[in-house]
This record gives C-alpha cells, structure tokens and sequence, in this order.
C-alpha cells in the first residue's frame, strides 16, 4: 500500500524543503506544520485498515535475499506513529516560539534534521522485519547526532561522542549480532504474530539472544547503557522534549516489545524462564534512576533520569510477557509520552522566559508564570501514574501484568517508584507557586511565548483526555494480544 | 560470440598510448588520450564481462598458439569484474586527476604523468587479464615501476622517500614472486596458470610446491599490504598526489588480492592452499590483527590521508579474513568487500583531494570548519565514511553482513566481534574528522570554497556507487557469489 510509502516521503520531503528555505522563516514553519497534520491523519488513516486485520505492507527494496526492507502496518506501529507524529505537529508549534525567542542559530539545519529524525522513527514505527527496524534505528541515531550536537560547544561536542559511542556501540555490538544470529536460526526476521523463533532454539538460547536484543537496544536506556540520555540533554529544548522524550527512546521501548510479541512471541519468553533476570535490570533501572533524579538539580537532567525510569516500566512489560502487561506497556508509551512532552516544554519554557535550568533558583517563579507551572503540575501527576490524568492507566496495566505473572514484589516495586515520582516532580510547581522568591530578580520576567504555552496546553490537556477515553488504543491493543 | 581480440586490445590500447603521450608535451593534450584510452579499455571490459557471465570463459592465444605452447589471455568471471571494477574506477578518477593534476604538477611534466597513469593502467590490466604466471610477473612489474612514479610526484619531498620505500618493498616483493613462479615452471615445465595446476602433483606432499606457495604469497602479501607487509603503504598513499591516492588504493591493491586469489584456487586448489598448508589459520590471524591494529593507529593519524591509508590496511584485513573462513561463504564476502571497498575508498580519497585542491592541506586541524566551507565535498566525505563504517544501506553494511553470515557458518562467534570492533573503531577515526569538519569553527572565519564542479562530479559518482550497491545488490552479490563458485570448483 503507497500510503505507507508516503509516511515515509512526508517527512522526508519537509526536511528537503526546510533546508532550502533558511531567507523565508514563515514559510518554512507553515511547512513543517502542515505536513506535521498531514502525517498524522495519514497514519490515522490506517487505522480501519488496521482494525479489520489487513496489514497492509510496501515493499521499498531488497538489498539482501530474502531480507527485504519492507514496511508493515500493524497495531503496536500504529499506535506509536500515531502518538509520534501528533506530538510533531505540537512539537513544531512549540519550537517556533521557542527557537526565535530564543535566537538560536541555524534554524533551517535544525528543522531540517528534526524532519529526518521523524521519518525515521516511521520507519522503526512500521518496519516489517529486524532488518527495516535496525536500519532506521540507525539512521535514527544518526540524524539526532547534529541535534544533540547543534550548538557546538565543547559540552556539546562531549555528549555528541557520548550520545553517539553508546548507541552506536551497543547496536552494533548486541542488536546486530543478535539479529544475524535470529536470521541464522530461523531464516527469516520478518514480524510474524506467534514469534519465529520457536522450535528453534534451545531455551538457554533464547535467554542470551533476548538479552542481546534487550540491551542492544540501547534507546531503551536500561541499565547501564543509559548514559547517553541524560548526555543528550545538551540539545535545545524541542529536541529534547520530542526526541529524547518520545520518538528516540520510545523508538527503543517499541524495538523491544515489537521483537518480543512478533520474534520471540509472548508464550516462549513466559515459558523458558530465562528472562527472569532482565526483570531485576529494569526494576532496579526503575528505581536507582528515580533516585539520582532526586538529586538532580538540573530540571532537564532531573527529567532526563525520570525518563530513563519509566522506560523501564515498558521494558518490564515487555519481559512479563502477558496480555495485562502488554497492555500496560503499549498504553505506557503514548501516556508517558503525552505527560513528559508537556513537562519539556515547561521545562524549555523557563529556560526561554527566565534563563533558568536549576530547580533550586525556580521559588516563586510561579507568580510570574501561572500557565506554565500549572501545565506542568498536570504533566508531573500524569507521568507519576495517579488519577484524573492518562499515566494512570499504563501503571494500572503493568500492576495487574505483575499480578498475573506471579510477581508481587513488581507491583511494590512500581509503587515505591510512584512515591519517588511524586517526590522529584511535585516540590517544582508547588516551590514555584508557594515559595517566595528574591523578588528584585523577578521583575522583567513574563509568560512564555504563546506558540509554547499553546503546545503545552494542547499536551496537558490531551493527558486528562487520554484518562476518561483511553478506549481507541485498547481496541488497537486487543488486536495483539488475543 | 565476440571477438577474443577484444582482451587484447583491453591490455594493449594503455601501452600503446603511453609512449604517445610521452612524445606530446602538452598536459591537456596527454589527458585527453588518457581519457579516451581508459574509457574506451572500460566498454571493452564491460563488453567482455557480459559475455562471461553468460559464457563462461573467454580466451585469447597469442600468435594462434594453443595455450601451453603460447601465452594466453583467459577471462571468466573473477577477473572480468576485476577488470571491470579497475577500468571504471580508473575512468571515474582520470576525470578528476585532470584539475587535480594541472594543480598538483607542472605542466611540463604532465606528459610523463599521464605516461606512467597509462603504463600502469596497462600492467594492472595485464596481470587481471592474463592466464600465463609469467606475463603475470611482468605486468605486476610494468604496473609497479609506474606507479613509483606517480608516487614520486607528489608536491611534498617525502613523497620521494614513500616511493622509494614502495619501491625497495616492491622488489622483493616481485622477487618473491618470480621466484614462486619459478618453482612452479622449474616443477611442471609449463607457465600457463590452468595448464600449471593439471600438472602439479595431487595427493603427495611435495616440498617445492609448498615453498613455491610460500613464496608467491609472501610476495603477494607485499604488493596486497597485508599486514605485517604493510609498512610501504601509509607513507605511499599519503604523500603521493590526490588522484594517485585515490587510483592506487581503489585498484592497486585489489588487484594483488585478484593475484592471490587466483595463485590459491586456480593453480594451487583449495585443498593444496587450505588443508596442507595451513593458510586459513595464518590468513585468519594476520587479518584480525590488520583490523584491529591498523584501525586503532589510524585513530591517532594527525593527517587524514595518512588515517585513510591505515584503514584501507584494516579493510584489507576483513577481505583476508573472509579468505581465512576458507569457505565459499567467506570468499563471497571476500570478493564482495574488495568490490564495494573500491567504490568506498575510492570516494573518501576523492573528497580528501578536494580537500587538499582548496584548503591547500589534509591535517586535522586544517579541516577546521571544512563543513561550512566546502558543503558538498564534506557532505560526500561523511556518506562514504559511513558506508565505510558499515551503516545498513550502505555498501559496506552489505559486505559485513555476509562476512558476519560467513562466520556463523563456521560457527566462529568470536570473529563477529573483531567485525563489530573494527566498525566501532572506524567510527571513531571517521567521526574525529567529522566532528572537525562540523562542529568547529576555523581561527578566523573564512568564506566558503567550494572545490569546482569538475573534482566534486567524480567523487560524487563514487559516493553514489558506494550507495547503490547498498541497496541493490543483484550485481555485487551475484557476481561475488558466481566468482567464488568458479574459483572454488577450479579445485580438483
């Protein structure tokens, strides 16, 4: 089906046209917006085509023997494009507020990259085989490498080898090898519902090659390949807030459930027993990064480390394994994605309005910025998992997940973690808007721009939707699981 | 049914137009024979690889002397894609040599450039197309002496000193292989390569077919740079002139690789070269210390070019080891990574010439700022250095992909990560000249340069090749694949 082609081309195309349009600003951003709606009612517009079982796929080229690079729609890549690709648009919105308030340099070069980054996180979004989702892995990578880097400053340059050594380093090192290895037992990697690896390979087989995958996937940011994440703070804000918020390290998280529900298939992880262990690496990811988050005094690194932690939760339910925690996980990367975008943009909102990236220097700050703040204590509530606001739903899911599989001590550990959340999000708004500032400092600072309140209304606002009307992504989960 | 002549003229068009060039003075004048021999030695190339890959074989006996009496020409199809693979190459380069050239190399001595350009075009067209051991041997030595020269004309004074070191390893080098060839004559009577190998004793140990082989690989080991014979070939390719640098790594080496392989499967067989000798272990070991060592030195390379030379050591290390797997997968990934490397490094050469035509230098530092200033040339720079890392869609992903595949087949999981290794470690270096080029700024701020359209053309058709065959590999793969069924089943 062509329109898989073009979910591709969209992006593809907005980046060409962004970078040769660096004289006209206007016309340039109109661009980027209206192809940024335009990709998502494209990939809404398979979700019919998704819901009655076709799965409509293209065929791009065949570089090797029966190892196509081939794009499939199917329920998980739709959900995830879904949530990509509407947080573009809103992502677009809010760097244009943000970028030109701030004055950065470059602008064409960074809408540009940001594009291709988009359409590479299409192409994991609907890949149809490991070898379509390790290429656009990669290129992932390398299109967010300038983005990381777009200041250029020594720290930049620093975490730009960061950023790059890591990722690059485990999916070479794990995710290839563990493709090769799949594609050598089975003769195939194609996604296939039931997994392909059974009958196939010993259990003790299928342990090692599931951690291959497990860690190779290095956007997942498990534990201890995580550093690159809080590293890749250095990148302006609307990076941060789409890429290393949603699209980059969900990419990850949406890697690993993809391969275990179409490569391994969910009863062989459950009955081999091998995995167990990879349960203790992302609890213990879940916890010890919500602690050093605690300590951050940095508001994006402090968000950065709450990210390496609630991708553990999806990690978990992808190792778990069962129809609950599937659940969970799926509905955990759109939540999570909605709730954390909202605080990066508040995040990036300060940093415009007031110059100021440390939690200790932000008392008060909530006088002078009433709208921010509040958005952000709706994104805190969200991403720590409680009621009226869409986290609660994914946590719930992973809680009843652990709950069928017999580990009562994860429903513990997710709690433990809910009270962490609440401890290193909440004091900020409430710091902000009860604490008394030094107030001869604060005179001068005003609201943020509005194209970014805007965007951050839009996501806090869908956060508090996505808790009363959640139904649309069970129903495209149900398709999986049964 | 085409001509056989056809191989002939491949060979003699090149040596013929030297001694022309010689005669004309004018630099101009002596590229545009160039020009028009190389392009036409590539159709005919084309013409005759088309017709192996559906014939076969394709022979030509000079003088109408049937093969073991006469020298003969035999093509199949190894070394039709070598031929074709150099010719091309050759042609894409000589396009750019022409500004680089007229740049680098006073007029009045262009005439003799282009003169060693063609003779050693000839020679490395001699030795991929002909069948006789000793014709080998004197086209290896035309081709050798020539490129002395064109290393010699490099601006630098050390070019001097790198072609004379090239030229003292060479020698023996050609020593070692005339003496092999030698043992071989001396044991059969005969030098026609096929004849040879119907010849040589089967199933009994014998000693001067043993030392022979020692010999020739030794020797050929020196021309190819395996490691440890290396040593000739950083300084080479560094100081010589860009189009020289380009040319010698995208061609030169390939074809010593071509010697080797067709001394070991054709006239040796397989089981002579891997199972009485030990060659697998020793191929094996020598070429994961090529990628590992060669790859960490050029990390610490100051000059790009010098950095570029000491990976083309390590990418020859991972075609030695697919030769090593000492099985039809492993010499599929051999041939195919000697294909695409050529298009690779080819292309990498080429951006660092343009490099050295505008910015006057290759050292790191001097790259400073080289993303803003010449866009396109950095542009090309960073695609065929990914290709060179081995990023999926690239020529160089495919090529790892079946070296990897090979591996498995053996069962030897360790080999997977030295591949992986060498990759990391050729992201560094590549990423220390990108992160130049890109995220520094030069001292003072200076305007953009862009390298002219006439250098930037070639290195983009390379860059784009390196590409191409990431995608579609009907050719690479299918050619590689074929040719290592051929050479494979020449064994008894």
């Amino acid at each position: 089906m062509i329109s898989l082609l073009f979910i591709l081309l969209v992006p593809l195309a907005t980046a060409l046209a962004v970078s040769r349009l660096t004289a006209w600003p206007n016309v340039r951003e109109a661009i980027s917006l209206l192809s940024g709606g335009f990709l998502f009612a494209l990939v809404l517009s398979l979700i019919p085509s998704v819901l009655d079982g076709s799965q409509p796929s293209y065929t791009i080229a065949e570089p090797i023997a029966g190892l196509p690079i081939q794009l499939r729609a199917e329920p998980l890549g739709v959900i995830f494009s879904a949530t990509a690709s509407f947080l573009w648009l809103v992502t677009t919105l809010y760097s244009i507020g943000y970028m030109r308030s701030h004055g950065a340099s470059n602008q064409s070069r960074f809408y540009a990259f940001f594009a291709v980054a988009i359409t590479s996180t299409m192409g994991v979004a609907f890949s149809a085989n490991l070898f379509t989702l390790f290429l656009f892995y990669e290129l992932l990578t390398f299109s967010t490498y300038p983005l990381v880097t777009h200041t250029g400053t020594v720290a930049a340059r620093k975490a730009g080898r960061t950023y790059l050594s890591i990722l690059l380093t485990t999916s070479m090192a794990f995710f290839l090898v563990a493709i090769v290895w799949t594609w050598n037992l089975s003769g195939t990697g194609d996604f296939k519902i039931g997994g392909i690896l059974e009958d196939n390979a010993t259990p003790f087989t299928i342990g090692l090659l599931y951690a291959l995958f497990v860690f190779g996937i290095g956007k997942a940011a498990l534990m201890p390949f995580h550093r690159w994440l809080p590293a890749a703070m250095v990148a302006p804000t609307p990076v941060s807030a789409l890429l290393h918020a949603v699209a980059v390290v969900k990419a990850g998280v949406f890697a690993i459930l993809k391969i275990t529900i179409y490569i391994f298939g969910l009863d062989l992880i459950g009955e081999t027993g091998m995995s167990t262990w990879l349960l203790w690496v992302a609890s213990a990811t879940i916890v010890i990064a919500s602690l050093i988050a605690l300590q951050q005094d940095n508001l994006k690194r402090r968000l950065a480390y709450s990210t390496v932690s609630q991708l553990s939760y999806i990690v978990m339910g992808a190792i778990l394994a069962n129809s609950n925690a599937i659940l969970g996980a799926t509905m955990h990367i759109t939540m999570h994605a909605v709730g954390k975008i909202t605080l990066f943009f508040c995040a990036g909102a300060i940093l415009v309005a007031s110059h100021k990236t440390r939690v200790s220097e932000m008392d008060g700050l909530g006088r002078r910025m009433p709208f921010t703040m509040a958005a952000f204590f709706v994104g805190a509530i969200s991403v720590a998992g409680l009621p009226p606001l869409g986290g609660f739903w994914g946590k719930w899911h992973l809680a009843l997940g652990s709950l069928d599989a017999g580990y009562s001590i994860l429903v513990a550990v997710l709690m433990v973690s809910t009270l962490l959340n609440i401890a290193y999000l909440i004091p900020i708004p409430l710091r902000a808007f009860f604490f008394k500032g030094p107030s001869q400092e604060y005179c001068g600072i005003k609201e943020a721009p509005v194209a970014c309140l805007l965007a951050m209304g839009i996501t806090a606002f869908c956060s508090l939707v996505l808790f009363f009307y959640p139904e649309p992504l069970y129903q495209l989960v149900i398709e999986i699981v049964n | 049914m085409i001509d056989s002549q056809l191989l002939l003229l491949q060979v003699t068009l090149p040596l013929i137009a030297a001694p022309i060039c010689l005669l004309i003075k004018s630099g101009r004048a002596c590229w545009a024979i160039a020009f028009i021999v190389t392009i036409s030695s590539f159709s005919l190339a084309a013409i005759v690889f088309s017709y192996v890959l559906t014939y076969g074989v394709l022979e030509y006996n000079f003088g109408g002397w049937v093969a073991p009496w006469g020298i003969s020409y035999r093509v199949d199809i190894v070394n039709g894609l070598i031929a074709l693979l150099v010719s091309a190459i050759t042609t894409i380069v000589l396009v750019f040599a022409r500004t680089s050239v007229s740049n680098e190399i006073k007029n009045k001595n262009q005439s003799i450039f282009y003169t060693a350009w063609l003779l050693c075009l000839a020679g490395l067209l001699g030795i991929t197309v002909t069948g006789d051991a000793f014709n080998l041997f004197v086209f290896l030595e035309i081709s050798s002496l020539a490129s002395y020269v064109l290393i010699a004309f490099g601006q630098d004074r050390r070019a001097l000193t790198a072609s004379y070191q090239y030229l003292v390893m060479g020698t023996i080098g050609a020593t070692f292989i005339l003496i092999g060839v030698g043992l071989l004559y001396a044991m059969t009577g005969t030098l026609n390569m096929v004849d040879i190998a119907a010849r040589l004793p089967q199933g009994v140990t014998n000693r001067t077919a043993q030392t022979a082989l020692a010999f020739l690989v030794v020797g050929v080991g020196l021309k190819l740079a395996l490691f440890p014979l290396h040593l000739w070939l950083p300084n080479a390719y560094t100081f010589a002139p860009s189009a020289v640098g380009a040319f010698l790594a995208a061609t030169a080496t390939k074809v010593a690789i071509y010697v080797l392989l067709r001394f070991l499967f054709t006239v040796f067989g397989f089981n002579f070269s891997f199972e009485e000798m030990p060659l697998d272990l020793i191929f094996v070991t020598l070429g994961i210390v090529a990628v590992i060592s060669a790859s960490a030195v050029a990390i610490f390379q100051d000059n790009v070019k010098r950095m570029f030379a000491y990976s083309s050591v390590a990418q020859i290390g991972y075609m030695i080891i697919g030769l090593g797997l000492s099985s039809k997968a492993g010499l599929t990934a051999s041939i195919l990574h000697l294909f695409n490397h050529a298009w690779i490094k080819g292309g990498i050469f080429l951006a660092l010439g343009c490099v050295a035509y505008k910015l006057g230098s290759v050292r790191l530092g001097a790259l400073a700022g080289a993303g803003y200033r010449m866009p396109w040339t950095m542009a090309a720079f960073l695609l065929a250095g990914l290709s060179l890392i081995g990023v999926p869609l690239t020529a160089g992903f495919i090529s790892k992909w079946y070296l990897f595949e090979a591996a498995i087949e053996k069962d030897w999981w360790l080999m997977l990560i030295v591949i992986v290794m060498g990759s990391l470690l050729s992201l560094i270096y590549v990423w220390r000249v990108i992160e130049m080029a890109y995220l520094r700024r030069p001292d003072h701020e200076e305007e953009k340069s862009e390298a002219p359209l006439s250098l930037l053309l070639p290195t983009w058709v390379l860059v784009f090749a390196s590409f191409y065959f990431g995608l579609d590999t009907r050719l690479s793969v299918g050619v590689a694949h074929k040719a290592a069924e051929t050479l494979i089943g020449y064994s008894p």
